[in-house]
């Protein structure tokens, strides 16, 4: 294999040309990327970056010398645009062509929209900057949406001192995410706050001074920030041949044809270890599953599964909210240490009868760990919940 | 080879132990304390995996 082409120049699309040279690959690289930017880091965009205390130089993933020692053949700012299985040549943007022998998927997600006026997004350094300089105290902001995008927006916009309203279509937010129990603190969180969250509530359009809702009425602010999920980025693989349904479908090993692999948000992989094709936009995955693609790329003989267990967190106010695992889906959530009503707790999650999930909030990160292993493992919910009992 | 951590940076997932048991630990925060600023050779490894899995690029390994 003598030229790779990595689409996507993010976490997953960096993590894969790294490892594709740590594990000694010499030959040509090329790590496309739709922005102009070297590889950055997207998390503190709606902390940090939003509420001003990280500019944009905080964010760069790699130093411009480490950059350079991965001999990349680097092309920024140029989207791909098609994909010619056949031909196995990569189209870009500025109308050239690159051929490859091997071919690492990587272009991630953008933000769904709604139809009506602009307003904002949050997916790119762009987005965060536009936003954060339209936040003041007083200024009155609505946030569609209340998944963590949206809660992190909403909780430093307050912080920052806006008038901020939260809508939410689902009763609870993040219900399906991590439960109705968690939901409903996360909730409660808000509203002490200050924050208007207002649930069961469908936006039907973005106009120029807020939103309508389903129901006629017009909610008004100064800016409005749509977080009402995303879209893996496959456009450009339209007539690939590829198999495309919400992500690049890959199989156990993120594969998707002979010699091409996705990794990151837009892939959507089958987890043995969970038994079911899913799809991860945590940035812990993207760089697992970048490291994971490369490996499998370059020693297609020796490849492996990647059966992950996921890792996401979120900063709200002064929780940090961690979880290990797949909590969507799960049949059960139980309390094993600590109180939710003191939001000092961990909460593990059923599926089936296996340990699927843990989450915790304001407690010290490690004592998650074992049940990260839990997880890993397999281990049956009666076991674990009530080897739990005895060890309090 | 040296290890340098932007505990700054640190968002307390906690990778880096899992993949550096011997070379880096959590406090109760989260935030990620190193205990060996130069690694032996065998733990070199688990360093470059913790390098390029820790979700923040909080950490670095340098030829010096």
């Amino acid at each position: 294999m003598r030229r790779i082409v990595v689409v996507g120049a993010s976490a997953a699309g960096l993590a894969a040309a790294e490892t594709l040279r740590r594990e000694g690959y010499d030959g040509t690289l090329t790590l496309v990327g739709d922005e102009p930017l070297a590889p950055y880091d997207r998390p503190p965009l709606s902390k940090r970056v939003l509420a001003g205390e990280w500019g944009p130089g905080r964010l760069d993933l790699r130093t411009p010398d480490d950059l350079a020692g991965l001999d990349l053949d680097l092309r920024l700012g140029v989207p791909a645009t098609g994909l010619r299985l056949a031909d196995t040549e990569v189209d870009l943007g500025d109308g050239s062509s690159v051929p490859y022998d091997g071919l690492i998927i990587a272009t991630g997600v953008r933000p769904r929209r709604l139809p009506g006026a602009d307003g904002h997004v949050l997916r790119t350094l762009d987005d965060a900057m536009r936003l954060r300089d339209r936040l003041a105290p007083g200024r009155r902001l609505i946030v569609v949406g209340a998944g963590f995008l949206g809660a992190e927006a909403a909780a430093v916009a307050r912080r920052l001192g806006c008038e901020v309203t939260l809508l939410e279509p689902a009763p609870v937010p993040l219900a399906h995410a991590v439960g109705a129990r968690v939901g409903e603190m996360l909730t409660d969180a808000h509203r002490e706050r200050g924050v208007d969250l207002r649930c069961g509530v469908t936006v039907t359009e973005v106009t120029g001074h807020g939103v309508r809702l389903a129901d006629g009425e017009l909610v008004e602010a100064d800016e409005v920030l749509t977080a009402v999920g995303s879209l893996p980025t496959t456009d450009w693989l339209g007539d690939s041949g590829l198999t495309v349904g919400d992500g690049v479908v890959c199989d156990e090993y993120c594969g998707a044809a002979r010699n091409v692999y996705a990794a990151g948000d837009v892939a959507r992989w089958f987890n043995p270890l969970f038994g079911r094709s899913m799809r991860i936009e945590h940035r812990t995955n993207a760089a697992e599953q970048g490291m994971a693609a490369a490996r499998n790329l370059l020693r297609p003989e020796a490849r492996k599964p990647f059966a992950p267990v996921p890792y996401f967190w979120s900063d709200q106010y002064d929780m940090k909210i961690q979880a290990y695992g797949y909590l969507r889906g799960h049949d059960e959530v139980a309390v094993v240490e600590g109180d939710m009503a003191e939001r000092r707790f961990v909460a593990v999650y059923r599926t089936g009868d296996r340990v699927s999930g843990a989450l915790a909030v304001g407690v010290p990160p490690r004592q998650l760990r074992r049940w990260r292993q839990a997880i890993a493992t397999g281990v049956r919910w009666r076991e674990a919940v009530q080897i739990d009992a005895v060890a309090n | 080879m040296k290890v340098e951590l932007e505990a700054d940076k640190c968002v307390a997932s906690g990778q880096c132990v899992l993949a550096a048991t011997d070379v880096f630990d959590q406090d109760d925060d989260g935030i990620a304390i190193l205990l060996d600023e130069r690694p032996a050779d065998e733990n070199l490894d688990g360093v470059r995996e913790a390098v390029a899995i820790c979700p923040a690029a909080a950490i670095r390994l340098v030829d010096q």
